[in-house]
């Protein structure tokens, strides 16, 4: 204990041996060994650090509508004869910088992604526990709404869920809640999945004897529960919230391509792919090509990443 | 097929337009139409809108049509002459027959009138003079209308004529509402005297309709049969054009005109219709949802003009609208009787003059309100109105734009709940002033002012609507019409954007089709290359 408080070099000599334990860790190892695992993180990397600098970066903030000229719309990419600095890939019809739309609609793809995956496991993993933990009657019940909600085709579920939000909200609230109605919508359809993988781990860990010792030892429920079995139980949890990550920003970019998500307002790459649809086959390729580019790339790279870590984590393949 | 699953939701419906057709293919004068949308029942007195009444128009018939030139011309009436300022007496065709082989008689006439002006009838604006009717003899009819009503024969042109054996025995002589969801017989079958019958109809997927070869007219068309197939995303129908598998789009994308008009073999006919577009102001004494609190700022003419002069109509139309719309100032088109020059004047473009009108009437810094929009109605109307929220933005104000389709927009619009809206009149099927006056612009009591969506209310207004309603004299009644417009135009009522364009395109199967300023589609005018 005195090294610690043996002040800065202390810690800092800590620090670097957390850093090189991390470092020499089956999973870094793993990684190190995996040029696909290091490409996708690059990619996902770059595309969270431009989406998070958006406001930074971008020439144009698209959601502002007093920095939209329609005289500068449908402009081509910079490239291309008729380009015009700074759209350096085009405009839109409604002259929205689709370079500045690609990096703010990927910024609430992500976003809504991120959270709907958080969301969802949340429930997921709560329910999991319990029905785990309590079997009977409460097992039974829990799980059969699961498997009710599994039953109905996800995005048809998002679609109604999130519909439905749209037409109870008053109007002038409506936008600014799009994504959290979304996040919503998507993580109540997906956290049947993280709840079965619990539910299975939590009965497997509830009869070993660690749980029983504490059970005797009189420990409080929640605290076994959180503390005992959560850990044990987060190996396959978190590479399902990485591979449901990719699904959930597909989804996303399928309710708004629908119409249902994201207001042409605030496109996200979903709402972009959609205005884009519609001018493709006058020429404006360039509407619809790189926001599709962008959502490609995104989900390849989640998913590169998914596979990876379900291989490196899993003890049967090492 | 398998394949097919992974195709995003247009895709399955551009597969479906290119597999519907082929289907059917072995039929010689066969026109494939690709819709821009279903019809909303085949009962034509089931909801108000002109693209079912007009494709409905295939099957049945009124006592008078619409030729080639716009001009009234004898349909299921042969001939007619005014009684008194009151009665209208018409004497109808005889030896006409209807699809199910029934004779067409007064008697049908009688019952669907009575049919149309049912209180319960959503079509009973259109016939909004009409008093009652009187069989005179099996081929004679009287029809009553209020004293010197002067449009009854425009009115007449819509209101399409059903067969009362059928009605009766199908107990169908109660009318359908498509807005309430009221349904019967008629709304999925169909007997009238037009040039086609309809054969086969799957809601939103396909109706077929085929050639009457007992109608009582001579044929100027040579179409066998028309398979009529609502494709409603733009990109898809122009794809299934350009592949050949269908022949006829009634609503071309004007952003694809030029690749259309490229492509060999594909005509497009290109014109302004009647219809102008434009956008109106709830006139309550405070807004839907605004910062504004008890005060409504759009009764202030200022603000109204201010939002009028922020709109850059020019970039508007060259870019939105592809240079194909005509700006406008008027609240109808040249063509429409009522119209005079100076109507057509615009506001000019002033965004600093709009700034300083906002602060003159006490809105410096600009207020936000609702600005309702459908986005499937009128010719690139979701982005005008984003376009239109954009210049908005600029002079200070803050606008919620809230696009939907027309079914959701519509319950909002009806019950007022909008600080700023759209509508477009074409004026039809009256083609005159006095549809736009009557039913938009003149407060709401009776039967006018169905559409006074805003409450607004101008009594000088009113009584030159009233005048014009009760005047034989066409000058005379076109003099009062041309002053009310001019009081709208000068009290920025309205803001009148454009008359908006129209686009069909046509395979290289069809040789040539009519296309009127009214929009409408006429295949019994339409000639196939064989």
């Amino acid at each position: 204990m005195h090294i610690d408080e043996a002040a800065p070099v202390g810690r800092m000599t800590q620090w670097r041996q957390r850093l090189s334990e991390a470092w020499d860790s089956d999973l870094a190892y793993s990684f190190r060994g995996s040029p696909m695992a290091m490409i996708s993180a690059l990619i996902l990397l770059i595309v969270a650090l431009t989406a998070i600098l958006a406001p930074v970066i971008a020439v144009q903030n698209p959601y502002d509508l007093t920095q939209l000229f329609l005289d500068k719309a449908e402009l081509p990419p910079i490239w291309v004869e008729g380009g015009e600095a700074p759209y350096l890939l085009g405009t839109d019809v409604q002259g929205r910088d689709v370079l500045s739309a690609i990096l703010y609609g990927s910024r609430i793809s992500l976003l809504i992604g991120f959270a709907s995956v958080m969301a969802s496991m949340a429930i997921g993993i709560s329910v999991g526990l319990i029905c785990g933990f309590a079997g009977g009657h409460v097992d039974n019940i829990l799980m059969r709404v699961g498997d009710f909600v599994l039953s109905i085709p996800t995005l048809l579920v998002a679609i109604l869920v999130s519909a439905l939000f749209r037409e109870l909200l008053p109007v002038n609230l409506r936008d600014s809640f799009a994504p959290l109605i979304l996040m919503a919508s998507i993580a109540i359809t997906s956290w049947v999945q993280y709840a079965r993988i619990v539910r299975a781990s939590a009965m497997v860990e509830a009869r070993k004897e660690y749980v029983l010792a504490a059970k005797i030892l009189e420990v409080r429920t929640t605290r076994i529960l959180l503390t005992h079995i959560l850990p044990n139980v987060m190996t396959p949890v978190l590479v399902t919230a990485t591979l449901n990550l990719g699904l959930a920003i597909l989804a996303e970019a399928t309710l708004s391509f629908l119409g249902v998500g994201m207001p042409v307002t605030q496109p996200s790459l979903g709402t972009l792919i959609r205005i884009g649809n519609q001018y493709f086959f006058s020429g404006s390729w360039w509407v619809v090509l790189f926001p599709a580019f962008q959502l490609g790339l995104i989900i390849l790279a989640v998913n590169l990443l998914g596979d990876w870590l379900r291989d490196a984590l899993n003890p049967k393949l090492q | 097929m398998k394949s097919l699953t992974k195709l995003s939701l247009p895709g399955i419906g551009l597969a479906a337009a290119l597999m519907l057709p082929l289907a059917a293919a072995a039929t010689a004068a066969e026109l494939r139409w690709g819709a821009s949308r279903d019809i909303d029942s085949l009962d034509p007195y089931s909801y108000g809108s002109t693209f079912t009444i007009s494709t409905l128009n295939h099957v049945y018939e009124g006592l008078v049509r619409y030729d080639d030139q716009l001009k009234i011309e004898p349909a299921l009436a042969t001939s007619w002459e005014d009684i008194s300022p009151t009665v209208r007496r018409f004497h109808l065709r005889q030896g006409v027959k209807f699809h199910d082989g029934s004779a067409f008689n007064a008697d049908d006439v009688l019952a669907s009138l009575t049919r149309v002006s049912d209180p319960k009838s959503p079509l009973r604006g259109n016939l909004p003079a009409y008093q009652g009717a009187e069989k005179i003899d099996d081929y004679t009819v009287d029809i009553k209308v209020t004293e010197n009503y002067p449009l009854i024969l425009n009115d007449l042109t819509n209101i399409l004529i059903f067969d009362k054996e059928w009605l009766v025995a199908n107990n169908a002589t109660a009318p359908t509402d498509v807005g309430a969801g009221i349904e019967g017989y008629a709304t999925t079958h169909a007997n009238g005297t037009g040039p086609f019958k309809v054969v086969s109809r799957k809601p939103d997927s396909e109706t077929v309709f085929d050639v009457n070869k007992d109608w009582w007219d001579k044929p100027r068309h040579n179409i066998d049969r028309i398979v009529f197939t609502p494709i409603s995303s733009p990109a898809t129908a122009v794809a299934a054009l350009l592949s050949g598998q269908i022949d006829y789009v009634e609503k071309a994308p004007l952003q694809d005109i030029p690749r259309l008009k490229q492509s060999p073999g594909i005509q497009v006919l290109a014109g302004n219709e009647l219809r102008t577009v434009f956008f109106l102001f709830n006139r309550a004494n405070k807004l839907m949802a605004s910062d504004t609190g008890d005060k409504n700022p759009f009764n202030d003419a200022k603000v109204r003009e201010a939002l009028y002069r922020a709109i850059d109509i020019d970039v508007l139309q060259k870019k939105v609208m592809r240079g194909l719309s005509r700006n406008t100032g008027s609240m109808v088109a040249p063509a429409i009787p009522g119209y005079v020059p100076e109507l057509d004047e615009r506001q000019s473009y002033d965004p600093e003059k709009a700034k300083a009108l906002l602060a003159e009437a006490g809105y410096k810094d600009g207020f936000s309100f609702t600005f309702v929009c459908d986005n499937n109605v009128y010719v690139n109307e979701e982005e005008i109105c984003q376009a239109v929220s954009a210049m908005w933005s600029r002079i200070g104000l803050k606008p919620n734009l809230d696009t939907a389709p027309t079914s959701i927009q519509t319950v909002k619009f009806e019950s007022g709940k909008f600080d700023v809206g759209i509508l477009g009149w074409a004026n039809e099927p009256m083609i005159d002033s006095y549809s736009i006056l009557v039913q938009v612009a003149h407060s709401k009591t009776g039967t006018s002012g169905v559409f006074n969506w805003g409450g607004w209310k101008d009594a000088e207004v009113d009584a030159l609507i009233d005048a014009a309603g009760k005047e034989l004299d066409r000058e005379k009644r076109l003099g009062l019409q041309s002053k009310a417009l001019l009081k709208l135009k000068q009290n920025v009522d309205f803001l009148p954007l454009h008359q908006q364009p129209m686009a069909w395109a046509l395979g290289p199967k069809v040789k040539s089709v009519v296309q009127l300023s009214d929009n409408k589609s006429r295949h019994w005018l339409t000639v196939l290359n064989k």
